[in-house]
């Protein structure tokens, strides 16, 4: 923090992207009844996306979107850590790596080539990882995409300077709350909601459809319970391989390994 | 810092702002002329494409939504026409016009975000909305509520607005019902009025006179603003040449992308020639299928009347615009259209027997293509007998537009020198404003300008 004589007037807030679609730091954007308000509570001192005026830091709340997938990313956040008093990641895949994480189970040299005439000419690290790989990071909020209401618990927590209030219980939780009818159980769909972490409102069940998975686990799961259901339910090994190995691949794949046998080892990406 | 005409020099931006992804800009100058306007896109390479690969056929919707958090529904809808082309099943009724709703959504709040939060800040001298909205406060509320009844489409149907979850081959996994529209109805009504408001708003900004020498590139139908679906069709730069069409299936006979040394975005261009998509090639090709409320608008702000040539079908000439700064004028112009046809559709909605039609798996390639906000994008897939993705391709409209706005650049830097506008500032400025007319969506294209000058 600044040490000037002068008063901070305003908390400073910086809005920081890596490899990422934008859809994270775009809810910013979208809380449309709270953004003025925001941004009176708090200086937008940096966010690319929203302004053409980026200060210098330091700044007291980072939020950082997208995963760190380039030589340069490295540098780069240490340097928003060292610039940061309170780092948060925002979304799957700086909290897990991404959707661009199926790479770390590939050969990025084949990628690059199927991708691009001329792989010599990109510059890309064979892994996506999340922003807890490289700096120490103060609070981690989920989702592919986060959600509004909890990005503006996030932001209001920390203006009061408690922690914020985010459950880390599973989708399951906020589905009976919603009072939806089990998916599972009432229609033989597969749902990732008993090891999802809540966020979204278990908005897929809402809509007749199994849980995805993009909030990542939950804080405590029982995937080898789960599975059979899903065996029952036509998956294959492998169909559950790629059900649990999409927007936080890196994530599922660490409860895959603390609970082993659970599926195959080598299902497809 | 002013820089002279002459000399040799660097000149660095650090970052494109208010646009979605990371670019940098590399300019070189040469006794006062620009020879050289490069794009360098630099958004981190994501690999979607060669990811996709060994997926099932009930996979890229939800996978390639993640490409883009600001046009989700353009690439969920864009990956089912492929798959179900691939497939061979139809998706039309009213399970089609729940589509164009969501996509109407899309619309609404994706060039509402543009208009009012990234773009509008450049022709009132502001740096940003908030800055903005302390002296233009009232228009940033209203960008606000047109945006979050566009938001409020998305959520409805789609689940969330960033990557909703309802979207499914074949349709939706659950229609909603006349009574769950309803509400939409009420918002829509207001927005009509904000989405005039914002027309009357945007037209009375002052623009510079510009204009793009590219191809035009856009969807057409035979009754109705393209959206959702539609033909490819060319509007040649030249007066002389006609307008010409082809089939989707032989997109990548014409777009071909290249990739260049100092971009991870692939260059396309179309049948070796510079091209734009967007709202301008859009308003160019099938201006004259708006409602007669979106013409009158389009009138009132200066447009022109497009209208179909004499004798012919498809596309018209009236009322093309070329200048890159206006097409901040046909956004709004869209966003008015998009909410009347969304009021339309609601007003029609009968709610269908089945929320979505079987789509079953077999091999096969097959080819989708739609309106996003920020211009045509493409999609192929080829599957194996299995329905598991053997080849992906998808070209977004920022890599095809990506020669029309350097060229774009190469000429307002140009302008800028010749009436004595070299410094840094004045340049940042002005190429910043270039490449945020076209509202790139740098994401998608493989984000952050950098500029980069060379001055001998």
């Amino acid at each position: 923090m600044s040490t000037d004589t002068a008063p901070p007037a305003r908390p400073r807030l910086g809005v920081f992207k890596f490899a990422s679609c934008d859809g994270c730091q775009l809810t910013l954007l979208d809380c449309e009844d709270e953004l003025l308000g925001i941004a009176t509570e708090l200086e937008i001192a940096y966010f690319l996306e929203g302004s053409s005026a980026p200060a210098p830091g330091p700044y007291d709340l980072s939020l950082v979107e997208g995963s760190v997938s380039t030589p340069e990313h490295v540098d780069r956040i240490r340097r928003i850590r060292a610039d940061s008093r309170h780092l948060v990641t925002i979304g799957a895949c700086a909290t897990a790596g991404g959707v661009q994480a199926l790479r770390n189970h590939a050969d990025v040299a084949e990628y690059l080539a199927a991708v691009y005439a001329r792989p010599d000419y990109i510059e890309t690290l064979a892994t996506s990882t999340p922003i807890s790989a490289h700096v120490p990071v103060d609070f981690e909020l989920r989702g592919c995409p986060i959600d509004r209401g909890q990005l503006v618990e996030v932001i209001t927590a920390f203006l009061a300077g408690r922690k914020p209030g985010i459950p880390d219980h599973a989708v399951c939780f906020a589905c009976k709350r919603r009072g939806n009818v089990c998916v599972t159980v009432a229609h033989g769909t597969p749902c990732l909601g008993p090891v999802t972490h809540a966020g979204c409102g278990a908005l897929c069940p809402t809509y007749g459809r199994g849980c995805y998975g993009c909030f990542g686990p939950a804080g405590t799961t029982n995937l080898p319970a789960l599975v059979p259901l899903m065996h029952r339910d036509g998956m294959s090994d492998e169909d559950i391989g790629r059900f649990l190995r999409t927007f936080n691949v890196t994530a599922f794949t660490a409860v895959e390994e603390q609970e082993p046998g659970t599926i195959q080892k080598e299902g497809p990406r | 810092m002013s820089q002279p005409a002459t000399g040799s020099q660097v000149l660095r931006i650090p970052a494109l702002t208010r646009v979605e992804g990371e670019t940098a800009l590399r300019l070189r100058i040469d006794d006062g002329t620009v020879t050289e306007a490069r794009l360098s896109i630099y958004e981190p390479p994501r690999f979607f494409e060669a990811f996709l690969r060994g997926r099932a056929h009930t996979e890229p919707p939800d996978l390639t939504s993640r490409i883009c958090g600001i046009c989700p529904v353009a690439y969920q809808l864009s990956a089912c026409r492929a798959v179900e082309d691939a497939c061979g099943a139809v998706v039309d009724g009213q399970l089609a016009a729940l589509r164009r709703l969501l996509y109407c959504g899309e619309w609404i709040e994706s060039q509402t975000l543009h208009i009012h939060l990234l773009h509008a800040p450049d022709f009132l001298g502001h740096d940003d909305v908030i800055g903005m909205s302390r002296s233009h406060l009232a228009h940033v509320e209203r960008g606000l509520r047109l945006k979050q009844t566009g938001n409020a489409i998305v959520e409805l149907l789609g689940g969330r607005a960033i990557h909703p979850v309802n979207v499914r081959l074949g349709g939706f996994h659950r229609t909603p019902t006349r009574t769950e529209l309803r509400p939409l109805a009420e918002r829509l009504r207001i927005a009509l009025d904000d989405a005039w408001d914002t027309v009357r708003w945007v037209a009375r900004f002052d623009f510079p006179d510009a204009e793009c020498d590219a191809d035009l590139f856009a969807l057409a139908e035979t009754d109705t603003y393209a959206i959702e679906s539609g033909v490819p069709t060319v509007l040649p730069y030249e007066k002389t040449l006609p307008p010409r069409s082809f089939p989707l299936r032989d997109f990548p006979d014409h777009i071909t992308e290249e990739q260049v040394p100092h971009s991870t975005a692939l260059h396309a261009r179309l049948d070796g020639r510079r091209h734009l998509t967007g709202s301008l090639a859009r308003y160019a090709v099938s201006g004259h299928l708006l409602s007669p409320l979106a013409l009158e608008a389009a009138r009132e702000a200066g447009l022109g009347a497009p209208r179909p040539r004499a004798g012919t079908e498809g596309p018209g000439w009236g009322g093309v615009c070329r200048n890159p700064y206006r097409s901040i004028l046909v956004r709004a112009v869209e966003v008015l259209y998009a909410v009347e046809e969304a009021m339309r559709i609601i007003a029609e909605y009968e709610r269908p027997a089945h929320p979505y039609v079987e789509v079953p798996a077999r091999a096969g390639v097959g080819h989708g293509a739609t309106e996003a906000p920020r211009g045509l994008l493409y999609h192929r897939y080829a599957f194996d007998d299995a329905g598991r993705v053997t080849d992906a391709c998808i070209v977004p409209p920022t890599a095809q537009n990506q020669g029309a706005i350097e060229e774009d650049l190469r000429r307002m830097v140009q302008a800028g020198l010749d009436r004595g506008e070299g410094s840094e500032a004045e340049l940042t400025r002005l190429c910043e404003r270039a490449v945020r007319n076209h509202d790139p969506c740098i994401s998608c294209s493989a984000h952050f300008l950098e500029l980069d000058i060379e001055r001998t």
